[in-house]
């Protein structure tokens, strides 16, 4: 099958790639364009390893054709942090200990950066119910949990 | 894993769906993809070509024409969720979408896909059928209005006719006097139900002067329990009566074992909702 031309702004820079139509958006950013942070869990749009930022709204990359992106705003966990620094919710992340093994993690900083943004002051539940789309294996999500707490009184502040 | 080949094609409006359809041999529509693409990574389905249907803006949104709330098929999960209208006017639509699988999900997913896909898991076809929506459908011929109700033959099966194409769902205002209850079990978040049931009730005074009870995931297709309505419909509910009609509905399951139990279990789970759903509608509709 022909590949096609896709365009896309990632991370604030504009970005060209040829794909098949029936690759997947998750690869197009982690082979063509080589940016590994997004990670490949289940596969299956279980898991939220794969969770990116497409024009303002969480997805999971492994379940988006990267036809689908053509023209988008695409955001992944590298372009969380800038010159500054890290972002708020990697920065809460570590000091709470948001993570064991790392895995899931940019998956939890993209959405978290996201969340936040829907709910600047969430509630605990809020807060599982808003992350319920990332699963995370090691920590028994408590941390996590904390970590949000964590960012959303940064960016509060902020 | 990746799907095997095919062609990808944009569509721009629903005449230029409803053509592409015509024009490609064994295509199928994209809409959230949250469905087909899974399904095409394990190659249960292998259409070779796609018509992603993303880009046609006249096939979102919510707008209440007098007594009906009418929304456009590729009106995403979470837009139903924040949707005042329907906060407003149809929460059991609310409360059914924010059980549907996890955020980053519903904001692909379509209330359009999800009807029109065939899954006996999906949510959406049992709530149609408990609001007794009416689907409007496009195809070749024109438009035609089809009522939920009937619109569910089996798994991956429905009255959607050659090169025709689901565009807008609409549901009635639920006004003083009606209920609604939705009962959802799944084992985790992002599962499939192991039994739903939502159901609605219009009281006249304390009689029930009708009501719809519906089932997700405990037959090959989302289905109403009329034999359980039957019971229900004319009288003043109470308990004992309850009980009856939820025997109905255990005897109108006719789930599939999965990992998700056996058919006894399941069964009795789907009655349970619907024991659940109809005392809340219940309580509701009086107010």
């Amino acid at each position: 099958m022909a590949k096609q031309h896709v365009s896309f702004n990632l991370n604030g820079k504009q970005v060209d790639a040829l794909v098949e139509p029936r690759e997947l958006l998750v690869h197009t950013i982690r082979e063509t364009l080589s940016l590994t942070g997004t990670h490949i869990g289940c596969e299956s749009s279980h898991c939220g390893a794969c969770t990116v930022d497409l024009d303002g709204k969480s997805v999971k990359s492994c379940t988006v054709l990267s036809m689908q992106a053509d023209g988008s705003e695409l955001k992944t966990v590298e372009g969380l942090a800038d010159a500054e620094g890290l972002h708020a919710v990697q920065q809460a992340f570590i000091e709470e200990h948001g993570l064991q093994c790392g895995f899931c993690t940019p998956g939890m900083l993209i959405r978290a950066y996201r969340f936040l943004q829907e709910n600047p002051n969430p509630t605990e539940e809020e807060i599982r119910w808003g992350m319920s789309g990332n699963l995370c294996r090691c920590t028994g999500y408590q941390n996590i949990v904390k970590a949000v707490q964590t960012a959303a009184q940064t960016l509060q502040q902020a | 894993m990746i799907p095997s080949e095919f062609e990808y094609h944009k569509a721009t409006s629903i005449q230029d769906a409803i053509a592409q359809l015509g024009a490609h041999e064994d295509s199928k529509l994209l809409a959230g993809g949250h469905s087909l693409l899974p399904m095409m990574k394990l190659r249960f389905a292998e259409p070779p070509h796609l018509i992603d249907i993303n880009g046609i803006e006249e096939l979102r949104g919510i707008r209440l024409e007098g007594d009906t709330i009418c929304i456009g098929a590729m009106t995403t999960e979470n837009e139903l969720i924040e949707s005042e209208i329907l906060q407003q006017h149809c929460p059991l639509l609310v409360e059914a979408a924010r059980l549907v699988a996890d955020p980053q999900v519903r904001n692909r997913g379509t209330i359009g896909g999800d009807v029109a896909h065939g899954d006996p898991g999906n949510d959406h076809p049992a709530v149609m059928l408990a609001l007794d929506a009416t689907l409007v459908l496009h195809g070749p011929d024109g438009e035609r209005q089809q009522p939920a109700n009937g619109f569910f033959l089996g798994t991956y099966w429905n009255d959607l006719q050659e090169h025709e194409i689901l565009v807008e769902l609409r549901v009635p205002v639920i006004k003083k006097g009606v209920g609604h209850g939705y009962s959802k079990l799944k084992r985790k978040t992002g599962d499939y139900a192991v039994a739903g049931s939502p159901v609605v009730i219009e009281l006249d005074g304390d009689v029930c002067r009708d009501i719809r009870i519906a089932l997700t995931n405990v037959a090959p297709m989302a289905i109403r329990a009329e034999a359980a309505e039957n019971i229900l419909r004319g009288k003043v509910i109470d308990d004992a009566l309850i009980e009856q009609a939820a025997a109905e509905v255990l005897a109108v399951c006719d789930p599939a074992e999965d990992l998700r139990g056996d058919i006894l279990y399941k069964s009795h789970m789907g009655a349970e909702m619907a024991r659940r759903s109809i005392r809340a509608a219940l309580q509701q509709a009086r107010g």
